[in-house]
């Protein structure tokens, strides 16, 4: 029996774990390491309408317990990514998730319109949450008004379902939440980095060419946490959570906060087995606590008791 | 094929002034190409610091499966490498990027090795190399201070060895761009800090040069796009990444 499997719009997860945008490029350097049919998905890099350069080097700093990164959305473009990596990806038995960025509206529907109609792609994770670049991206993830309206200009192309993915950068993401339901997304995906600084202990000047950068790694997690506790609970649309995931527990603990699946961003920067790991510590891990399937997990931490009645902890 | 391994310390110990020796058994090294190429290290279990550091291979035996990887404790991660002690296991990530093609070189012809402070190390393994090829080798090690100088004797044993200080505590005083000047060679291998690998660029156009680079890394297999730099082809927009194209590229290829 397979206690893993998870359904959420578009996509027909074998297990709900799959490497975060941007942390995985699209998949390729993986691929030495383990057979990506593995994954329950793969969330591609952000991809834009013309190929990005991103941003100058230096454009990682550590931090204690995360990191800060201002790549800038490196990326080859759309035309390259579904001539090239799309298709190679299809030889794996996972379903994609495509991660669209731009800097203005008109961008990410070019974008939404015709990457959402490649085989493989079965939902679009709308990037309104970059902090790394300079138009676009994070303005659009800050103004509920402008992410509703963008959700909903591609809602009216997209080919398949549309997960918006949340920057943790506002005052109050339930309002960002509530906003891109009403645009009509399908799911959501959180959180984005974090914006954060680190200076240069001799010269006094920020290490990163970018001066900020986006914090992400276990460092983030409790805020991830706190925030799917929060939008899951405002919202009926499912989540996919992500900040700070390293292991199987860590995965449960999200899935209790109201995430539906899990994506691991960072953590495959250090360990590149690191999704195959989790992915096979799950089932003992549910053992171990008393579950018969996943999905029991998935909100425990506000839902009254007595709805779980497999739970047999 | 890079491998991740938890690969067991044979020895360790400090050749320098805060320059640390570290021999392992790894099954990783028969996969090892070239000199030149690195391993990533994960110097502890726990999340902080949190990435793996990037250390460059200056020996290896295919037979024996050991392989020696040369540091300077810095920050915070090396000193945790400092700890390890023989028994110990290590994680490690490799091996990583390519390394320095010794087919540019041909028997009978010299190549100069130049290196400055921890870029010294990889060159080890190529001399040996090249030596074996039939090679002339000769040495240019730049570093700060007497006390931060290593290998001086074991380069010696491949071939002529100059030394340079900045502040001329020990060998020529100045730096490995002075000597340069005074010998010549076919081929020139270097590795260590950029300005050097600039100056050397710009003084040798029509001399077959290569060049390892180093650049903060995340992931180290090619995938984070963290280590890039432009591309030297002016048409050509695209970034090269130094984990996974480099850390060695040929002069030009890049822009320094």
């Amino acid at each position: 029996m397979n206690r893993l499997n998870v359904e959420l719009p578009g996509l027909r997860l074998k297990n709900p774990i799959m490497p975060a945008s941007g942390c995985f490029g699209f998949g390729r350097e993986f691929s030495q390491f383990y057979d990506l049919s593995k994954l329950g998905a793969i969330m591609i890099k952000a991809t834009t309408l013309e190929p990005r350069f991103g941003n100058p080097t230096p454009r990682v700093a550590e931090t204690a317990a995360g990191m800060l990164n201002a790549i800038g959305l490196q990326n080859p473009g759309l035309e390259k990514v579904i001539a090239e990596e799309l298709p190679w990806l299809s030889q794996f038995d996972v379903p994609i998730i495509a991660n669209v960025a731009g800097s203005v509206e008109e961008d990410y529907v070019a974008v939404a319109r015709k990457i959402s109609q490649a085989a493989n792609v079965k939902a679009l994770e709308l990037n309104i949450s970059c902090p790394n670049v300079k138009t676009g991206g994070i303005a659009f993830g800050t103004i509920p008004e402008v992410a509703k309206q963008l959700t909903r200009k591609v809602k009216e192309v997209s080919a398949v379902p549309v997960y918006v993915k949340l920057s943790p950068n506002v005052s109050n993401i339930v309002e960002m939440a509530q906003a891109v339901e009403a645009g009509g997304a399908d799911g959501i995906t959180m959180i984005n980095t974090l914006v954060g600084m680190r200076l240069d202990i001799k010269t006094g000047k920020p290490i990163l060419a970018n001066l900020t950068g986006g914090l992400s790694g276990p460092a983030i997690k409790p805020i991830a946490i706190r925030m799917i506790y929060e939008v899951s609970q405002a919202v009926s649309l499912p989540i996919i959570g992500m900040g700070g995931v390293q292991s199987a527990e860590d995965v449960i603990e999200f899935l209790y906060a109201g995430a539906s699946a899990v994506a691991v961003g960072t953590a495959n920067l250090v360990d590149p087995l690191v999704c195959p790991a989790i992915i096979d510590d799950l089932p003992d891990v549910l053992e171990r606590l008393g579950y018969e399937h996943i999905k029991e997990c998935i909100g425990r931490s506000w839902q009254r008791d007595g709805q779980f009645a497999n739970h047999r902890a | 094929m890079i491998r991740k391994e938890l690969c067991k310390i044979l020895s360790q110990k400090e050749i320098a002034a805060n320059i640390y020796e570290l021999r392992v058994k790894a099954t990783l090294v028969d996969d090892i190409r070239a000199p030149g190429q690195f391993v990533h290290v994960r110097v502890t279990n726990g999340i902080d610091p949190l990435l793996r550091r990037p250390i460059s291979i200056s020996a290896y035996n295919q037979q024996t499966e050991q392989m020696t990887l040369i540091y300077r404790k810095e920050g915070r991660g090396t000193s945790l490498m400092v700890q390890l002690e023989p028994g110990m296991e290590l994680d490690i990530l490799g091996p990583l990027g390519n390394g320095f093609p010794i087919e540019e070189v041909s028997v009978g012809e010299t190549a100069l090795l130049v290196g400055g402070g921890i870029g010294v190390p990889p060159l080890y393994e190529l001399s040996k190399q090249l030596v074996a090829k039939g090679v002339n080798v000769i040495h240019i090690l730049g570093f700060q201070t007497k006390s931060a100088v290593f290998y001086e004797k074991e380069f010696s044993k491949n071939g002529l060895t100059f030394i340079t200080t900045a502040d001329g505590t020990y060998g020529r005083k100045g730096f490995v761009t002075d000597v340069i000047k005074e010998v010549s060679f076919d081929c020139l291998y270097t590795c260590g800090p950029t300005p050097m690998l600039r100056a050397i660029e710009q003084g040798f156009p029509d001399k077959r040069v290569f060049l390892s680079l180093e650049e903060r890394m995340a992931c180290g297999v090619g995938a984070c796009f963290a280590c890039v730099c432009q591309s030297g082809d002016a048409a050509d927009t695209s970034y090269k990444k130094v984990c996974s194209d480099g850390p060695v590229f040929r002069a030009g290829e890049v822009v320094l």
